[in-house]
């Protein structure tokens, strides 16, 4: 074979030698400069790496090697005022991303794997890349199932997702059926929105805060400081040695006012119903239940909350996250009544011969006003008024003395103002007065209008924390306690408000109370036999009796039940309101506030506390399950 | 002839300078591997530089002019090895690049045809008596090279096949090409070369793509590029020390004992090292270049260029890619990195240089 044609025939295995090879020499000087030029060039540039900047070359291969993994603290436990545990925590995995090692391509296989919305997934990391430095990780999944866990084992171990780190961390695990879900509250990440208050400065991205109730009364207490470990860990995210380790400080345990036993019996006490339930010691302002129903789930709240559980938590209309204990500002209603007895006894506007002919109703100012009994309760004097809950003699009771002399009897038992309960969000309810109409409408307070407030309607609102206290104060001749859920901790600027008011009057007006469970009043249904318990019923309209006849209303019109009870008539220990909203009148809360004051002395009663719960608690068990 | 073939005629400091960059990269496999899969393979990395040795002399003793006289039998053997690659080859990493042997060797034939390559190239301008080639010369050579080329990079294995370029250059250059030549070579390269990203797989793209701008894919392969920079600058003056940088232990250097074993030596042993090896090789080139100049005939000045300029462009394609300022394109640095086959490849070509030595004592 020959490769090309030329003139003459070459013996390929010896060419004639040709001294033109001498020829090449400049040519192969020339390669020589070449190379020369090359290896120069090549040092050049690793004099440029190695010796110039090799202090950011050795950074940037630290920050390659050494990772920061936070080591979590757990957040305190929440007891009850007997040292059982209301709100304790669990072993579980949280899934961070490093968002250095991400590859993008992984995120659908990852999402996949752990059952997560891909393109919500997405978006955040999108924000979280405009906003958060990249060495910082990303929570994408808290609470790992034993599969989901080795999902992530099975996948870190190749070399194909160095991106995911897992975390051992705590799960909260609160009651189950939302029992006291209100006043212990829920955890969450603190949001980007909470980052740039005040209040929430202080925190960083990723922090696992209290949200509501106690939870995040008490946050600082609970949560504790995180650690941290410095690892080294290869190019798959394996940890290859730890280097440092600063151990987490777990919170502190907070131990709560709260009876278990009574939160329980009230929680059942409101199966299935709208409304609150509120117990107080009136001799310190102690809460020893707080119910408010419908509840929501607090450990949908441990993990990350998912939208679409968030969603219908708050499209509810029954609004189940609203903490009606203090967030509910509702008419009370005829409880309102034994604070007007006790405005007019000490104003003197009325005394206890003061009577009154009820004849089934009464005009006032031009306007015919009902009693709740259409057939009227005859000659009707204070305590008669109070046991029969008689409109008609309140409205005149209210006329004689005006609005104002009511207004300042009820603020002066803390309506109209936040009780100051370490609870956020609290309500302050509205107590009319003429002032305050000027203030909100710049009109003329209507005499007629003090009629209605007389028996506790009209512009009057109180939330359910409110009326208890104000009761209990009452119930203890004029001393009212600043409500509060934590024992052991210093209460800010804790007021007690003590009232000159004559004892006698204070009496008179618990006799009346007293007769209303005992001696046939309205109340009768909270009777306990050999307790001698004291209330008051209240059935509180939303809307005109005419409107309801009509049938034209719904649900949501119908009157609010009230019940307010303390015991014993003497050195009271407890006061119990309960609002039961829709419950059409009062005498339907009476068994609620009984049930409750019943489980506190019957428990009194026990020589030896109970180490166990009543049984369909609900609650964490502490020991193994059968 | 076999009077002319003593021991003591070889090339001495070449072959040193060989086995002393040898030497340092067994050091490095075996730092870069330690306590990893392929903790052995540095032994193994031993026995090709011993059979190496064997190769060179046998290499050595066959007279060149009687290895260019069987170019055409090599170049048919390599076209039908390149094909069993693409009928029979391993597959690894998406590519066809490797011929199962018995015992459970591996052949990278893409190797051996740098070889074939070189020879052709050899005998090609050896043979043409003209001053300078014309158009149809190069065309009919152009064509000839082309279609192992072509074979090489549909394994695809365009590094590789790109490798066979610079001996192309170099024959064309050292058998008298006239500029104007070298102008439409250039404007005709300018037109193709557009023409041929049609052809790049898609990997192959990006690797182009990110050569220019690493970050815009720092997880993809932009990372190779910044890890191996970081390597690199992170080795400082002195260098971390054998088994100590972390770039390389803890794997954030890709492949350290083959592609990027150089990042790995720079990490370790720092800028002194690099010049140490850079030096190492660049008297080895100048060495050849010695022998090419001192060769007896056209052909041997033709062989000792061709493996002198193949060398040059592995070495500055690979460690240009390690400090970023070339495509990742997956070629060994000569004798440094892991690669039995590649091993056994560059011995043959330095056997070829001392078989040109030898020969300059003739007549």
């Amino acid at each position: 074979m020959r490769l090309i044609t030329t003139e003459r025939q070459v013996d390929p295995v010896r060419p004639a030698h040709r001294d033109d090879a001498k020829l090449a020499t400049g040519k192969i000087a020339f390669f020589q400069y070449v190379t020369l030029a090359v290896f120069i060039l090549l040092i050049a540039r690793f004099w440029e790496l190695q010796v110039q900047s090799p202090e950011l070359y050795l950074e940037r291969a630290e920050r390659n090697r050494i990772r920061a993994v936070p080591v979590l603290a757990p957040r305190g436990k929440i007891l009850d005022r007997d040292g059982r545990v209301i709100v304790d925590n669990r072993g579980s995995f949280t899934l961070y991303l490093t968002r250095e090692n991400l590859r993008p391509e992984h995120l659908a296989t990852i999402c996949q794997g752990l059952d997560l919305d891909c393109q919500e997934l997405k978006t955040r990391l999108a924000r979280f890349d405009k906003t958060r430095p990249k060495y910082e990780p990303i929570v994408i999944k808290q609470e790992l199932t034993p599969g989901e866990l080795a999902f992530v084992e099975a996948h870190r171990g190749q070399d194909t997702f160095p991106e995911m780190e897992l975390i051992h961390s705590q799960r909260r695990l609160y009651a189950r059926d939302g029992l006291a879900a209100h006043a212990i509250g829920y955890i969450g990440e603190v949001s980007e929105e909470e980052l740039n208050t005040a209040e929430f400065a202080r925190f960083h991205q990723g922090d696992v805060i209290g949200k509501a109730g106690i939870e995040r009364q008490y946050n600082d207490i609970l949560m504790g400081v995180d650690g941290q470990r410095r690892v080294v860990v290869d190019n798959i995210g394996r940890h290859r040695q730890v280097l440092s380790m600063k151990e987490a400080i777990p919170g502190q345990s907070l131990r709560l006012t709260l009876d278990l036993d009574l939160q329980v019996v009230a929680d059942l006490a409101m199966e299935n119903r709208r409304g609150s339930v509120v117990a107080l010691d009136p001799r310190s302002g102690e809460v020893l239940a707080m119910v408010s129903r419908p509840a929501y789930d607090p450990n949908q709240f441990a993990g990350r909350i998912r939208a679409a559980d968030w969603n219908e938590l708050v499209k509810d209309p029954e609004n189940p996250l609203l903490n009606r204990a203090i967030q509910a500002q509702l008419a009370p209603g005829s409880t309102f009544k034994p604070l007007v007895a006790l405005a007019g006894l000490e104003s003197g506007a009325i005394d206890e011969h003061f009577t009154v002919n009820c004849g089934g109703g009464g005009t006032f100012y031009g306007r015919y006003f009902r009693c709740h009994l259409a057939k009227g309760h005859g000659t009707v004097d204070l305590h008669r008024g109070l046991v029969q809950s008689c409109d008609v003699y309140f409205y005149n009771a209210g006329n004689r003395m005006g609005v104002d002399k009511m207004a300042e009897y009820a603020e002066m038992a803390g309506l109209g103002h936040k009780t100051g309960i370490d609870l956020p969000h609290e309500a302050e309810g509205v107590v009319p007065s003429t002032k305050w109409k000027a203030r909100m409408y710049r009109q003329k307070w209507y005499a007629g209008e003090t009629i209605s407030v007389a028996i506790g309607q009209g512009a009057l609102t109180v939330t359910p924390v409110q009326l208890a206290r104000a009761i209990g104060g009452l119930s203890m001749g004029g001393v009212w306690y600043q409500p509060h859920l934590v024992k052991d901790q210093p209460q800010q600027n804790a007021r007690v408000l003590k009232a000159d008011i004559n004892p006698e009057s204070a009496a008179r007006v618990i006799n009346g109370m007293f007769g209303v469970v005992n001696e046939g009043g309205t109340g009768v249904r909270a009777r306990i036999p050999g307790i001698e318990l004291c209330g008051k019923t209240g059935t509180a309209q939303l809307a005109s009796n005419e409107l309801v006849k009509s049938g034209r209303l719904g649900e949501e019109l119908k009157d609010n039940s009230w019940f307010v009870g303390f015991a014993p008539r003497q050195d009271p220990e407890i006061v119990v309101v309960a609002l039961f909203e829709g419950g059409l009148h009062g005498n339907l809360s009476a068994p609620i506030v009984r049930d409750v004051i019943k489980a506190y002395f019957d428990k009194k009663a026990r020589t030896a506390p109970p180490p166990t719960l009543a049984a369909g608690a609900g609650l964490p068990a502490q020991s193994p399950q059968p | 002839m076999a009077r002319y073939r003593s021991l003591r005629d070889l090339d001495w400091p070449l072959i040193i300078i060989a086995l002393s960059i040898c030497a340092l990269g067994v050091l490095e496999i075996f730092s870069a591997t330690h306590g990893t899969v392929w903790k052995d393979v540095w032994m193994k990395q031993l026995l090709a530089i011993a059979i190496g040795l064997v190769m060179l002399w046998l290499v050595t003793t066959i007279d060149y002019h009687t290895l260019m006289a069987q170019v055409p039998i090599l170049y048919v053997l390599a076209i039908v090895g390149l094909v069993a690659v693409e009928l029979f080859g391993t597959r690894s990493g998406g590519a066809r690049r490797w011929l199962p042997m018995p015992w459970g060797f591996q052949l990278q034939v893409s190797e051996f045809v740098k070889l074939v390559i070189i020879l052709l190239v050899a005998r090609y301008f050896t043979e043409l008596r003209t001053e300078q080639p014309g158009v149809v010369d190069l065309l009919k050579l152009g064509g000839l090279a082309g279609l192992p080329m072509l074979l090489v990079m549909k394994e695809p294995d365009l590094g590789t096949a790109l490798t066979m370029i610079p001996v192309l250059v170099c024959g064309v250059f050292l058998a008298g090409l006239p500029w104007r030549y070298v102008l439409v070579i250039l404007m005709v390269a300018g037109l193709v070369l557009p023409l041929t990203w049609g052809l790049l797989k898609d990997y192959q793209k990006a690797r182009l793509t990110t050569f220019i701008n690493p970050a815009q894919d720092p997880q993809g392969e932009g990372y190779q590029v910044i890890q191996s920079t970081i390597a690199v600058g992170a080795g400082g003056m002195w260098g971390k020390g054998v088994t100590r940088g972390t770039q390389t232990q803890l794997r954030f250097l890709p492949v350290p004992h083959t592609d990027f074993i150089f990042a790995a030596w720079a990490e370790e042993h720092g800028f002194v090292g690099v010049v140490v090896v850079l030096g190492l090789y660049f008297f080895l080139l100048m060495q050849i270049v010695e022998n090419a100049q001192k060769a007896p005939d056209r052909a041997g000045t033709l062989l000792c260029m061709g493996v002198a300029s193949i060398l040059l462009f592995h070495i500055l394609v690979n460690v240009g890619m390690v400090v970023g300022r070339m495509p990742v394109t997956g070629i060994p640095l000569p004798l440094l990195s892991y690669g039995g086959t590649s091993v056994l490849s560059v011995f043959m070509m330095l056997g070829l240089v001392n078989n040109v030595r030898l020969r300059r004592f003739v007549n």
